[in-house]
């Protein structure tokens, strides 16, 4: 044991020397690694970015909310069966809310209607196209995540007048204002004048996809009178307790069938829909990204590799008479192994580390470039980097590190 | 009295070799470099072995040396079978019993001195304190005891030739086994490697010269003759030991 443990001192030493000896060498082999880490580990911040993302957006939906509608939020291959259904209607949420009222112990809480389109919005000769204009109750405020700013959100005398008010997403001010306090002042929507009332605080993007601050709310009477009484309503249902979501969901669908007046024969003419089943696609499409991006990134770690093993055979060709020394003199076959595997892990672990920093400085620096993206540089990928790095120095250090190991020392000590 | 009756009156075998063959495969020739030597070496013996290239001088040296083991035959060191030990049974008597001294010298290019000559005793497994200590004191016994700290590239080649037989010296070997040891030197540095060994051979170990050259085997007192795979002669030198001052 002791042997073996001044055998591996003695390696690393070995292993620093051989570094220090050819400079160029290794600093253009270790290149490669450094290549591949810095990849690796930009794709790893990336994957963890995306994921952050996902649930960050997630969260905006709600995960105790379930949502009504007439068609599925995930992809059919039987949309025909979905084309003649009957829209769903903002007068449901309040028979919805009625029957939650006259069921004791029911599992839901409150529900909502919806009503939404994307306009133009208009405040003297700024206009913000494709906002998207959300009408419903006083009672949006206490299902969804949005937070007033300056202000408030309209109330419940408001909402049932219809009055011309609005609360207004943080881009929406900020494009038709520019920081100046959109508080009181009018926006035009379709050529209807609407007075702010409240403005909200940024929520950032939807998947990056959709700003979810490029909004306008404002009272369901009012949405109905200037856009569209007949356009399509959605249903926004909280639970009491996320828990019991399964609960919840029957007792909504049970609820919706009456309202409906389906007999028990007859399949759900509606949907309800919540966070999770749209996670678990996305997941799908996350765990897809993942391993896509970590195989391709893998490869120029895999072509980093193959320069060290490439490096580590001519090290042990060059050094053939030394390894016949070193067997004369006692080194049995693990001793010379360990030598080289050393060698090349040492390698792996110098361009992991340099590879690790410049990812961190790059993390670093497109945090400050693109602030909306979400960059993450974890603690664990630090680990997971350099664990990547020794592997890979074992991986490509084993064979001819074996090679050295079986070399025949009378023969060896010839080698010129 | 043959040069055997003689040596067994002075000390125990160390090397006991009887009737070894060595053949190499070289594409599809057999090459038959030791056609059965049988040969015996006991404690405090300095001897030669001589023969022209191609004798089998080499491949003796390698099986004398443990580097290689015989096609048939027996080899017995200090008692112990070595002819079916394996790579690392055969590492560790090379670690523990065989000094060896190459022509080329063999040191590692960037170490120092002492860790030249520490490098048998890492294999060995001793402690870094008592590493250094014994490294250096083999160091001054060769007369480079100025010279620790010093690389290869720093030293001539006599002195270099001692970092060598330091390193050699440095665990207390049964045999030291010099291969052409003044093949890379010049004729007056030569021979004081040559009078280190003697030195040596004085204190008591037990040398083996591996050399082509009839001077340098004059030294010993005993040479061993090779050719074509067999013992041709194998006789003492008493008028040698006569002519060499004794130190």
């Amino acid at each position: 044991m002791r042997r073996f443990l001044y055998e591996l001192s003695e390696s690393w030493k070995i292993a620093a020397a051989q570094m220090a000896a050819n400079k160029t060498r290794s600093m253009l082999t270790a290149l490669g690694v450094i290549i591949g880490i810095v990849a690796v580990t930009l794709m790893g911040t990336a994957i963890n970015g995306i994921s952050i993302g996902f649930d960050k957006s997630m969260s905006f939906i709600g995960d105790d909310v379930l949502y009504v509608t007439t068609r599925p939020w995930t992809r059919v291959d039987d949309w025909w069966n979905y084309r003649d259904r009957p829209k769903i209607l903002t007068e449901y949420a309040d028979k919805i809310n009625r029957s939650i009222a006259a069921t004791p112990n029911s599992n839901l809480l409150i529900a909502v209607p919806t009503m939404s389109l994307v306009r133009s919005v208009k405040a003297g000769d700024n206009t913000v196209d494709n906002v998207f204009i959300l009408g419903t109750t006083a009672d949006y405020a206490l299902i969804s995540t949005i937070e007033c700013d300056q202000g408030r959100y309209f109330s419940g005398l408001e909402s049932q007048d219809g009055a011309e008010v609005c609360v207004v997403g943080f881009d929406v001010a900020d494009a038709l204002f520019a920081g100046n306090g959109a508080l009181d002042k009018k926006i035009l929507i379709n050529g209807h004048r609407f007075k702010i009332i409240g403005s909200l605080a940024k929520q950032g993007t939807f998947l990056g996809l959709f700003s979810l601050d490029s909004i306008v709310i404002i009272p369901l009477p009012a949405f109905k009178k200037y856009f569209s009484a007949k356009s399509d309503a959605d249903v926004r249902v909280k639970v009491r307790d996320k828990t019991h979501m399964a609960d919840a969901r029957d007792e909504l669908t049970g609820i919706m069938r009456r309202l409906r007046g389906l007999p028990p024969e007859k399949r759900d003419n509606f949907n309800i829909n919540e966070q999770q089943a749209l996670k678990s696609t996305l997941d799908g499409v996350k765990a897809t990204i993942a391993i896509a991006g970590l195989f391709i990134t893998g490869l120029s770690l895999f072509v980093g590799a193959i320069g060290i093993m490439n490096i580590t055979f001519v090290s042990v060709k060059e050094r053939t008479k030394e390894i016949g020394t070193r067997k004369a003199l006692g080194a049995r076959r693990r001793t010379i192994l360990l030598q080289f595997l050393i060698e090349s892990t040492a390698l792996c672990l110098l361009g992991g580390l340099i590879g690790l920093s410049f990812a961190y400085f790059m993390c670093f620096g497109m945090a400050h470039a693109f602030p909306s993206f979400p960059i993450s540089f974890s603690f664990g990928l630090v680990i997971a980097a350099m664990i990547v790095s020794v592997l890979t120095g074992l991986a490509s250090g084993i064979a001819p590190a074996w090679s050295a190991s079986r070399l025949d020392p009378a023969t060896a000590l010839r080698y010129e | 009295m043959t040069p055997n009756d003689t040596m067994r009156a002075r000390g125990p075998l160390v090397i006991d070799i009887e009737n070894i063959t060595k053949q190499y495969v070289m594409g599809e020739e057999v090459i038959h470099a030791l056609r059965g030597v049988t040969l015996q070496i006991r404690r405090n013996e300095y001897l030669a072995v001589m023969g022209p290239s191609g004798s089998g001088k080499s491949t003796l040296m390698n099986m004398l040396g443990c580097l290689d083991t015989p096609s048939s035959g027996r080899y017995e060191f200090n008692g112990k079978n070595v002819s079916e030990m394996d790579g690392d049974e055969l590492a560790d008597i090379r670690n523990r019993e065989i000094g060896f001294v190459f022509q080329t010298f063999n040191l590692l290019p960037r170490s120092t001195s002492l860790r030249n000559v520490e490098l048998p005793l890492i294999y060995a497994g001793i402690g870094p304190v008592e590493r250094e200590e014994r490294a250096a004191q083999a160091l001054t016994d060769v007369g480079l005891g100025d010279r620790l700290s010093h690389k290869p590239n720093e030293l001539s080649g006599g002195q270099r030739q001692r970092v060598a037989v330091a390193r050699a010296l440095v665990n207390n070997p049964s045999i030291i086994l010099a291969d052409e040891p003044t093949g890379n030197l010049d004729s007056k540095t030569g021979e004081e490697i040559m009078a280190l060994f003697e030195s040596l051979y004085q204190q008591g170990n037990t040398v083996i010269l591996v050399t082509h050259e009839a001077d340098i085997a004059a030294h010993a007192r005993r040479s061993v003759h090779l050719r074509d795979g067999v013992i041709e002669s194998d006789a003492l030198h008493v008028e040698v030991r006569e002519a060499v001052p004794v130190h």
